[in-house]
């Protein structure tokens, strides 16, 4: 399978998600946020994390319409399975992939911290077959972390439980489109790929981009 | 009626300096060559007052591959793998605009070592500041943290560790050393040095505005009172255009198309410029009208802004256009603004005339020398035990002491800087050292920075040695041998007092114990004047050091790992003397040792290496009692112990060196322990690990706490402290 991560400007996760995808047996190749295609035989993408364009303007706004976006948007419109991860999911919200958006966390401060996530909705591609309630150990990392919508226009796919320090609604993590092919979350599962780092549990949302 | 003083007076220069130029040039200097002079030959540029001393430190060894003198030192650690480290000082921008001198600081650091070539992996950060009841350092503090924040958090280098301590003695002169470290690929070294006359001189990234004009004469280089408005001289951050810098350059360097690339620092275009030129011994030809211009500047203003995240690369002619694409490619300026020439003279044009032609070398590496006064400082009076009565209650001292912001967690600071970006941060902050994976090697590394600066004050030769010697310690605790160090040496103004003898001290010791260690120094910084009219900083020498481990799965922390493991303490007494229980620099403290330390370090890393540890902890400030409690609270396991006696029962928890490690091991291990120990370390079973308290038995009296209070009160110090 393979993978497109796309490089914007300012992203600075686009090397741990490939490694984590190549580790999951995936062919991650770099796609470039000026071009309007996704590399050929593209079968899944990956918007990383990082601070695209600086974050100017607005996280994810001026990334979301890049001309690479375009090509993810034809790929997810078409059922392809998409990925966006911290400024990721923000380029999603922004781009109206997904519902909702990210807002200033409720610390009023960056956050990097290992989080305890919940399983609420066992029936996307995002959690490994894992059932509802099953818990998942990733960190987070962000300045506007807190998802901001109306749950019930997604599928709350991981909330962060107990403690909610960004002060999302209804303590939402990650949500997948209705179809669920396309996903978003703050926490960063490529950073938990890896027994070394601690936490493997990330692989288990991964595996949604490698797995038919 | 007064007169203005004359023109080199006004920019910092003595009258001997300014005939010194007169005699270098055979002729009066422009005034571009003048201000260009004051700024090469301030302190913070040239190290005027500290270069002879700073000759004492060992800077050789096998793995030196670049030592004192470039932008970083490099050292190599295998597989062809070679490791880019250095630490510097950004106090008086921080000082004055806590936000963007601290984040400026960060982005200044990471082109240093951008321009090695090498790709930056871990930042660490070491702070000072005035107690946190004062408002002003509160607000100096949690923005200097916020602005490393902004910065390393957007450039996506991950910040794994630091220190940071309060005292009232930084109330007015607060430090922020940010420190970098890099990874070279095999055969990836570059270097400043300029070569081949002809080739293009190519000036990268931002624009050139009047930010930061004379910072580093104004700032850096006097003491903060002698003029209120700084403001000017504050540079401002673009973190996203030093990611791009950063991606750009590295892309650059990859494809083999930069003869050589310096950062502009301090002092700008003529530091960057006359330093490449001085290192390559040939000559620069700057046309200053080709230099793309954020706003109207004079020709003297544009050699000398401070305008961040530039660099400036020399590139052969055939691939200047490759060069330009790239860094398009990447949305950066990229500008031919002059070439390499054969002479030996950094020459600087503007609208079709000289108004710079100055020999390069003598810009650069000639400033005068002045040798600082050594007066001796009285020897600090012993402790006087009357003024520090022994508590009642020894829990209540502990559980106090674990919540005073010099001891307790850091996590209010780390968890605002993104630690773990890159995937490589095997051991977090909060530890004894970070461990980060080295790319593309089954190796790690170990990451500290350390300073002993309330010993520097009372005993600066121990104190120097103590600094040192507890980076060292640090790293074997996580397992990791020491290879490297990197330097930034803050004290207060060296003509004045005692401050000469003091650096000259602290040198002599820190030389001393890294001669022991045979870990050479191969970069560093010195910044001083840190004073004001009320108060001067400690001697604060602060040590980053670099570990070695071979197997990045091989790394120990510091929490207790098994319940019925043994508790042992390696190394000597400590004492209350300079301690944080004893209120700061008071006291007379004891020698420092260096052979029975460093010997007590090798049996750490023995012992580590062989993998018989559960967990390895330095003793430090808090003293046993606080390292016993932090092992307990990492590990989420309790554990009794019972201790000789001394000379009073709150030193024996509380008192401090002694060049101890708490170690917690499985208790078959424990013979083969003693066996590495053999006579040259004490070794004491102390105790035991398990159970829900945390409790010390001394001289008959016990103290004890439930692990969730010391855990409690160790996690509120530093927010209850900040309001």
């Amino acid at each position: 399978m393979t993978v497109a991560v796309v490089r914007f400007p300012g992203s600075l996760d686009h090397d741990s998600a490939r490694r984590a995808v190549d580790r999951l047996g995936g062919r991650a190749e770099y796609a470039w946020h000026a071009d309007g295609e996704l590399p050929p035989g593209t079968d899944a993408v990956l918007l990383p994390g990082g601070f695209s364009y600086g974050d100017h303007l607005r996280c994810g706004a001026i990334a979301s319409r890049a001309p690479v976006m375009a090509a993810v948007r034809r790929h997810a419109e078409a059922g392809g399975r998409v990925i966006g991860i911290c400024n990721g999911f923000q380029v999603l919200c922004e781009a109206g992939l997904l519902p909702g958006a990210l807002r200033r966390n409720a610390t009023l401060s960056f956050v990097c911290r290992q989080m305890e996530l919940e399983v609420a909705d066992a029936d996307t591609p995002w959690t490994g077959g894992l059932p509802s309630g099953e818990r998942l150990s990733i960190p987070i990392k962000n300045n506007e972390g807190a998802w901001y919508g109306d749950p019930s226009e997604a599928r709350v796919v991981l909330r962060y439980g107990p403690d909610n320090p960004l002060g999302s609604t209804d303590r939402v993590a990650g949500i997948a489109s209705r179809a669920g092919n396309v996903m978003g979350l703050m926490p960063h599962p490529e950073e938990a790929c890896d027994p070394l780092l601690g936490s493997t549990d990330g692989c288990l949302v991964l595996r949604g981009l490698v797995a038919a | 009626m007064t007169t203005a003083p004359p023109r080199h007076r006004q920019l910092g220069l003595t009258d001997e300096e300014a005939a010194r130029i007169l005699e270098l040039l055979g002729r009066e200097p422009t005034d571009p060559e003048l201000v260009m002079f004051s700024l090469m030959w301030s302190e913070h540029c040239s190290y005027k007052h500290s270069k002879p001393l700073l000759r004492g430190f060992p800077t050789g060894g096998p793995r030196v591959l670049q030592g004192p003198g470039e932008n970083a030192g490099v050292v190599e650690v295998g597989d062809g793998i070679a490791v880019a480290l250095k630490i510097e000082s950004h106090n008086h921008p921080s000082a004055v605009e806590p936000f963007e001198g601290a984040a400026t600081g960060v982005g200044g650091i990471v082109r240093d070592i951008l321009a090695m070539g090498a790709r930056p992996i871990a930042l660490l950060d070491s702070l000072r500041f005035g107690e946190l009841s004062s408002p002003r350092s509160r607000h100096l503090f949690t923005r200097s943290v916020a602005g490393i924040g902004h910065y390393g958090n957007c450039i996506g280098v991950p910040t794994v560790g630091g220190e940071v301590a309060f005292d009232d003695r930084y109330e007015d002169s607060c430090l922020v050393n940010a420190m970098c470290v890099g990874v070279v690929p095999p055969g990836g070294m570059l270097r400043a040095a300029a070569s081949g006359p002809g080739n293009a001189l190519v000036l990268i990234g931002n624009r050139t505005g009047r930010d930061g004009i004379g910072g580093a004469s104004v700032l850096a280089s006097a003491e903060l009172d002698e003029d209120e408005d700084k403001r000017p001289s504050v540079q401002v951050s673009d973190p996203f255009t030093e990611r791009k810098l950063m991606d750009c350059c590295l892309e650059l360097a990859g494809a083999g198309a930069l003869v050589a690339l310096q950062d502009l620092g301090a002092a700008g275009l003529t530091s960057a410029a006359s330093e490449m030129a001085a290192k390559g011994r040939v000559g620069l030809d700057i046309d200053l009208d080709l230099v793309p211009l954020r706003e109207a500047l004079a020709p003297a203003e544009i050699l000398v802004s401070e305008s961040q995240e530039r660099m400036l690369a020399v590139v052969e002619q055939a691939r200047l256009d490759e060069v330009v694409a790239v860094c398009r490619r990447w949305d950066l300026e990229a500008t031919r603004i002059g070439s390499v020439t054969g002479g030996e003279r950094l020459v600087a044009r503007s609208g079709g005339e000289v108004v710079a032609d100055l020999p390069a070398r003598q810009l650069a590496d000639e400033a005068p020398v002045y040798a600082v006064p050594r007066s001796p400082a009285a020897p600090p009076e012993p402790l006087d035990p009357a003024a520090l009565p022994e508590p009642a209650d020894l829990a209540a001292a502990w559980l106090e002491l674990l919540a005073r912001p010099n001891v307790a967690s850091k996590r209010w600071v780390y968890e605002r800087y993104d630690h773990l970006v890159g995937a490589n941060t095997i051991r977090r902050p909060g530890g004894d050292a970070a461990v980060v994976r080295l790319p593309g090697s089954d190796r790690a590394i170990a990451l500290t920075t350390d300073c002993a600066e309330r010993l520097c004050e009372l005993d600066p030769r121990a104190g120097g040695r103590a600094s040192v010697l507890e980076a060292a310690r640090n790293l074997a605790c996580a397992g990791a041998r020491p290879v490297a160090a990197t330097d930034c040496l803050n004290f207060a103004n060296p003509e004045k007092g005692s401050t000469g003898w003091r650096l000259a001290e602290v040198i002599a010791g820190m030389s001393e114990a890294l001669t022991a260690l045979s870990v050479p120094v191969v970069s560093g910084n010195v910044s001083l004047y840190n004073e004001s009219p009320g108060r001067a900083i400690y001697p604060t020498p602060v040590v980053g050091m670099l570990g070695l481990l071979e197997r990045a799965d091989a790394s120990v922390g510091q929490g207790f790992a098994a319940a019925g493991n043994v508790v042992v303490l390696a190394g000597d007494d400590g004492a209350l003397d300079g301690s944080e229980y004893a209120g700061g620099a008071v006291g007379r403290p004891r020698e420092v040792d260096v052979t029975r330390e460093v010997a007590t370090i090798e049996l750490v890393l023995a012992a580590a290496e062989e993998g018989i540890l559960s967990s390895a902890h330095d003793v430090s400030g808090g003293g046993l009692a606080t390292a016993l409690a932090e092992s307990a609270i990492a590990g989420g396991l309790g554990a009794e112990v019972d201790l000789a006696p001394g000379r009073r029962d709150d030193e024996v928890l509380f008192g401090e060196g002694g060049g101890r490690v708490l170690l917690s091991l499985a208790p078959e291990r424990l013979e083969r322990l003693r066996e590495l120990a053999g006579e040259a370390v004490r070794l004491d079973a102390i105790g035991v690990v398990g159970g829900d308290d945390l409790v010390a038995r001394v001289g008959g009296r016990e103290a004890r706490l439930a692990l969730a209070d010391a855990r409690d009160a160790h996690a509120r110090g530093l927010p209850e402290a900040l309001g």
